[in-house]
C-alpha cells in the first residue's frame, strides 16, 4: 500500500471516516484544531455532518444525540475543553451510548500552554466526570497509530457500548509521518438499541437515570462487568527489548518513543533495559507488569511522562512493592532529550 | 353506565411502565401543573399530522425529567440545559425524524442559555417547546431565570430582587430577535382559551417541522399550585393576571409562511469511492528508482522567521525520504513563534525505525536568519553541515569542526522575481550535496507539490539554480 505523509491529527479524521463516522461535532482549540479543519473538509464530500458547535459542552451532548441513533459519530478537543466535555462524557457512560472523543493534550492545569503534555491521564483513564464509569483509552504514538486507534475506537466503543478516547498529545498531533490507511469499513454493527426515529424502536430509551437505588446499583455492577471483560478482552500493549531486561522502562504516547531511543542507547553501552508501552491504558496491561515483576532478572521499573507522575500510580498497584519504582517526569511542555532519559536510569540504578 | 370522553392521546403509551410504583396510569405530575395538559397536546399534534411514529421527543432534566413515561416515540434524556444540543446530534443524524426539545425555565434559559440559543441562531429544524412557570418545581421551589421580581422561592426568600438577581430574562424575546427562527410564539395555559391557543402554537411548531420549515420555539406560561404554595384556580389567575404583565403573550415572529423547505437530507458516498473524497493515495503512482545508500539516517534541523518557508522545506524532505523508502518524521516548533517569531522543524530521514523524532544533535542545519544560526549552531554533531543564507545572516558559523555551506538562497531568487523560492534553491542546494536525496525523485515530486503551472516554472527554475550553484560551491571547494 502507499504511504500518505500525513499529520497525526489529520490521519485521526480520515481513519474515522474509512471507520464509518460520518459526524463530527467540535470546537476548536490548539494543538487540536487540525482535527476539526479537516472534518470540516472531507465530512461534507462523504455524506457526513461537520458542525462546530458553540461550546465544548454542546459538542459532546451532540455526540450523544447522534450517536443514540446508532450512527458513528466523533468530538476531538485538547485538554481544557476536555474538562469541559465530561459531564457529557459522564451521560454518555451511563446511557451506554458508542462514542468516539479524541484529547489532544496540552500543558495545564488551566489555560496552561499549547505545549505538549499528558497531564490528562487520571482525568480520561480515571474518570473525570461523575459516577463510577471507565473509558475505554487508546494511546497512539504514530501518525500510522493515530488512524488505527481512532478506527479501533469507533469498533471498540461500538462493541461495547461505551466512550472511547484517543489520547494523544500536542506533539503526535502536530507531527507528520507516512501513513497507510486501510480500506473503508463496509459493514457497520447492528444497533438494536439505537433510536432511528422508526415504528420498531418505541420501546428503546436514550437515559442515563435509574432512580431506584437498587437498580442503580444492579446498573453500576453491570457496568463494572462489562470493564471486567473489556479487561480481559482488549488489552493491546508493545513489549521492546524486554526479554532479557533487568530494567523496564514504562511509557506511553510520544514518550515511548523517546524511551525508545534510549533504550538503544543504554543498550549500546551494555545495559539491559527494555520498555514496555501500554497502547491501551484502559484497560491497562497490569498482567504484564505483574508477570515481569515477578521475573528475579528485573531490578527496576521505571516510569517517564510528561506529567507530575500518572500513569506510575498504576505501575505502582500492580508492582505492588515487589520491585523499585521510580519515575521521571518533565511538565509544561517540556520534554526530556535521549540524554535526560539514559542520565536518569543511570542515576536510578545507583539508587537501588 | 357512563361513557369515557376524555381519554389520552394515542401518542402516549398505553401503560407508563418506565413509571415506577404500581400506578401506571396516570402521570408523575402534580395536581394543577401544565406539563400534563401540554404533553397531550404535543402527543396528539404528532398524531394528527401522522408523524408519531417518526418522533423523537429529548426529555430535559427538571420536572419533566420524566416526560420519556409517556411518549410513545423515539425517547432521549438529555443532561440538565443540553436538549437543544442532544437534538441538534439527533436531527443531523435523522432529518427525516420529528424532533421535539422539550425544556423548562432553569433549563433552557439558564444552565442550557448557550445552548438554546445557538440551535435557535442555527435554525436547527427542531420544534422546542418551553414552559416557564417561574420556578424550580423538582428540585425544591428555588428560583427560575424566569421568576418575578418580588416572588418569594426557596433560594429568595424575601423576594426576587433586581439588585441581587436582575431581572426575569424574557426568552421568547431573545429568541424573536435572531434570524433563523421561522416561528416564535408565547402562549399561556390558565383557562380554556388559552389552552386552546396554546394548542393551536403547539401544532404549528410540529408542521413547521414536518414541512422542514426551520426552528420553531412556544413558550408556555404555566401553573406550578406547588412551588408556588396556592392553590390550582390561584395559579391560574396568577399566570393570567401576574406572569403576563412581565411575559406579554402573541406571535414575536412568524416567517414560516414563506420560509422555503430545508433539503436536509445528506447522500451517502458508496464505500469505494471514500479513499478518493478524503486524498488518499490511490496507489497509482508510478514507482521512481532512486538511489540512496544504505547507511542513511539523517537529522535535520531547520530554522528561520516564519514565512520563510522552513516548515515546507521541512515537509518536502520528509516526502522526498518517504518517496525513497525511508522511514521519515518532521515535527513542528508549534506555537506563538509560527505567527511572525522564530520557526523550526525537526526531520527524521533513516532506514531504522524513528524513535524519537526530536532532533538534539542535527547532522544537518538550515538555518535561514541570524537568530537560527546563533541558536542552533552547537547543535549540529562534529562533521555535519550547515547550509545558511548569507543573504540574510551577517555573521558565519564560528565552528570548523562542521561543513559551512553558505548559500545566497533570498538573493538568488530574488533574482527568479520571488523570494519565496529560497527555500527552493536551498533545497536544490541540499539535494546535490546531501547522500539522502535522490535528483530524480525530487524532480518527479515537485509537480506534486506546486500544482499550479507558473509556480511550478518558478520553483523548477529555483531547484536547478540551486543545483547551479552547489556545483560552483563544489568547485571552490
Amino acid at each position: 500500500m502507499e504511504r500518505q505523509l500525513i499529520k497525526g491529527n489529520e490521519a485521526i479524521v480520515k481513519g474515522a471516516i474509512l471507520a464509518g463516522c460520518r459526524a463530527y461535532f467540535g470546537y476548536p482549540i490548539t494543538p487540536a484544531s487540525e482535527i476539526a479543519q479537516a472534518a470540516a473538509l472531507y465530512m461534507p464530500l462523504v455524506g457526513g455532518t461537520f458542525l462546530q458547535a458553540e461550546s465544548e459542552v454542546a459538542a459532546i451532548n451532540m455526540v450523544y444525540g447522534a450517536s443514540g441513533t446508532g450512527q458513528r459519530v466523533m468530538t476531538a478537543s485538547s485538554s481544557p475543553g476536555i474538562s469541559l466535555k465530561q459531564e457529557g462524557i459522564s451521560y454518555i457512560a451511563g446511557a451506554e451510548l458508542p462514542g468516539v472523543i479524541v484529547d489532544v493534550m496540552r500543558g495545564g492545569p488551566g489555560l496552561g500552554n499549547i505545549a505538549p503534555e499528558q497531564g490528562d491521564y487520571h482525568q480520561i483513564v480515571k474518570g473525570g466526570g461523575h459516577g463510577n464509569y471507565k473509558n475505554i483509552v487508546l494511546a497512539p504514538n504514530s501518525a500510522q497509530e493515530m488512524c488505527d486507534l481512532t478506527m479501533l475506537a469507533f469498533e471498540l466503543a461500538d462493541k461495547y457500548r461505551n466512550p472511547a478516547v484517543v489520547l494523544a498529545d500536542g506533539f503526535i498531533g502536530q507531527m507528520m509521518e507516512p501513513v497507510v490507511f486501510p480500506d473503508p469499513v463496509k459493514e457497520l454493527p447492528e444497533k438494536k438499541w439505537a433510536i432511528k426515529g422508526i415504528p420498531e424502536d418505541k420501546d428503546n430509551l436514550i437515559s442515563s437515570i435509574e432512580l431506584d437505588p437498587d437498580d442503580l446499583e444492579r446498573h453500576n455492577r453491570k457496568l463494572q462487568q462489562k470493564y471486567e471483560i473489556i479487561g480481559k478482552n482488549e488489552v493491546r500493549f508493545q513489549e521492546y527489548e524486554t526479554e532479557d531486561a533487568e530494567i523496564i522502562l514504562v511509557a506511553f504516547g510520544i514518550v515511548s518513543r523517546l524511551v525508545q531511543s534510549a533504550v538503544d542507547t543504554l543498550r549500546e553501552d551494555g545495559v539491559k533495559v527494555g520498555m514496555l508501552r501500554p497502547i491501551t491504558l484502559m484497560p491497562f496491561p497490569g498482567h504484564v507488569l505483574e508477570k515481569l515483576a515477578a521475573e528475579e532478572r528485573v531490578k527496576l521499573f521505571s516510569v517517564f511522562e510528561l506529567n507530575n507522575g500518572q500513569m506510575v500510580e498504576d505501575v505502582r498497584l500492580v508492582v505492588n512493592g515487589d520491585k523499585p519504582v521510580k519515575f521521571y517526569g518533565r511538565m509544561g511542555g517540556n520534554v526530556p532529550t535521549i540524554q535526560e532519559i539514559v542520565d536518569q536510569i543511570k542515576k536510578q540504578m545507583r539508587e537501588i | 353506565m357512563s361513557t369515557k370522553i376524555l381519554s389520552k392521546s394515542q401518542g402516549f403509551y398505553d401503560l407508563y411502565e418506565r413509571r415506577p410504583g404500581s400506578d401506571q396510569e396516570t402521570t408523575h405530575y402534580c395536581p394543577g401543573c401544565g406539563h400534563g395538559i401540554l404533553h397531550k397536546m404535543i402527543a396528539e399534534a404528532l398524531m394528527d399530522f401522522g408523524v408519531n411514529d417518526n418522533s423523537i421527543i429529548i426529555s430535559p432534566v427538571g420536572c419533566s425529567v420524566f416526560a420519556y413515561y409517556y411518549f410513545a416515540a423515539g425517547n432521549f434524556q438529555a443532561a440538565h440545559g443540553r436538549a437543544p444540543a442532544v437534538a441538534t446530534g439527533v436531527k443531523r443524524a435523522l432529518p427525516e425524524s420529528i424532533v421535539i426539545s422539550y425544556q423548562g425555565d432553569g433549563d433552557l434559559a439558564a444552565i442550557g442559555g448557550n445552548e438554546i440559543l445557538h440551535a435557535a441562531n442555527r435554525g436547527e429544524a427542531i420544534s422546542v417547546f418551553f414552559v416557564n412557570n417561574a420556578i424550580y418545581g423538582m428540585t425544591g421551589g428555588q428560583m427560575a431565570p424566569t421568576t418575578l421580581i418580588g416572588q418569594k422561592t426557596t433560594t429568595t426568600p424575601y423576594g426576587r430582587t433586581v439588585a441581587n438577581e436582575g431581572y426575569p430574562i424574557r426568552m421568547t424575546e431573545l429568541i424573536s430577535q435572531l434570524q433563523a427562527p421561522v416561528y416564535v410564539e408565547r402562549t399561556m395555559m390558565a383557562d380554556t382559551k388559552s389552552i386552546n391557543t396554546t394548542r393551536k402554537a403547539v401544532r404549528k411548531a410540529i408542521k413547521n417541522q414536518v414541512e422542514k420549515k426551520g426552528f420553531s420555539f412556544v413558550e408556555v406560561l404555566s401553573t406550578c399550585p406547588t412551588g408556588w404554595k396556592v392553590t390550582a384556580p390561584q395559579a391560574e389567575e396568577w399566570v393570567k393576571t401576574t406572569m403576563t404583565q412581565h411575559f406579554p403573550l402573541g406571535v414575536f415572529k412568524d416567517i414560516s409562511g414563506d420560509a422555503e423547505p430545508l433539503n436536509l437530507t445528506k447522500d451517502q458516498l458508496p464505500a469505494e469511492r471514500i479513499p478518493k473524497a478524503i486524498s488518499l493515495p490511490l496507489g497509482d503512482k508510478e514507482k521512481l528508482v532512486y538511489k540512496i545508500p544504505e547507511t542513511v539516517s539523517e537529522e535535520i534541523k531547520i530554522s528561520g522567521f516564519g514565512g520563510q518557508g522552513v516548515l515546507s522545506l521541512g515537509v518536502w524532505l520528509s516526502e522526498f525520504g518517504m518517496r525513497e523508502d525511508l522511514n521519515v518524521s518532521w515535527i513542528p516548533s508549534y506555537g506563538p513563534e509560527m505567527r511572525g517569531g522564530t520557526a523550526h522543524c525537526h526531520v527524521k530521514l533513516s532506514h531504522r525505525p524513528i524513535g524519537s523524532p526530536l532532533v538534539a544533535q542535527p547532522t544537518v542545519l538550515v538555518a535561514t536568519n541570524r537568530p537560527s544560526l546563533e541558536k542552533f549552531e552547537q547543535e549540529v554533531v562534529a562533521g555535519g553541515k550547515i547550509f545558511w543564507d548569507n543573504s540574510l545572516i551577517d555573521i558565519s558559523p564560528s565552528r570548523s569542526d562542521i561543513v559551512s555551506l553558505p548559500v545566497p538562497a533570498t538573493e538568488i531568487a530574488n533574482q527568479l522575481g520571488n523570494t519565496k523560492a529560497a527555500n527552493v534553491v536551498m533545497l536544490g542546494v541540499i539535494t546535490a550535496v546531501s547522500d539522502f536525496l535522490d535528483e530524480n525523485i525530487v524532480r518527479r515530486t515537485l509537480p506534486e507539490i506546486f500544482k499550479k503551472k507558473h509556480l511550478l516554472d518558478l520553483n523548477m527554475q529555483a531547484f536547478n539554480k540551486g543545483l547551479e550553484f552547489a556545483a560552483s560551491l563544489k568547485q571552490m571547494t
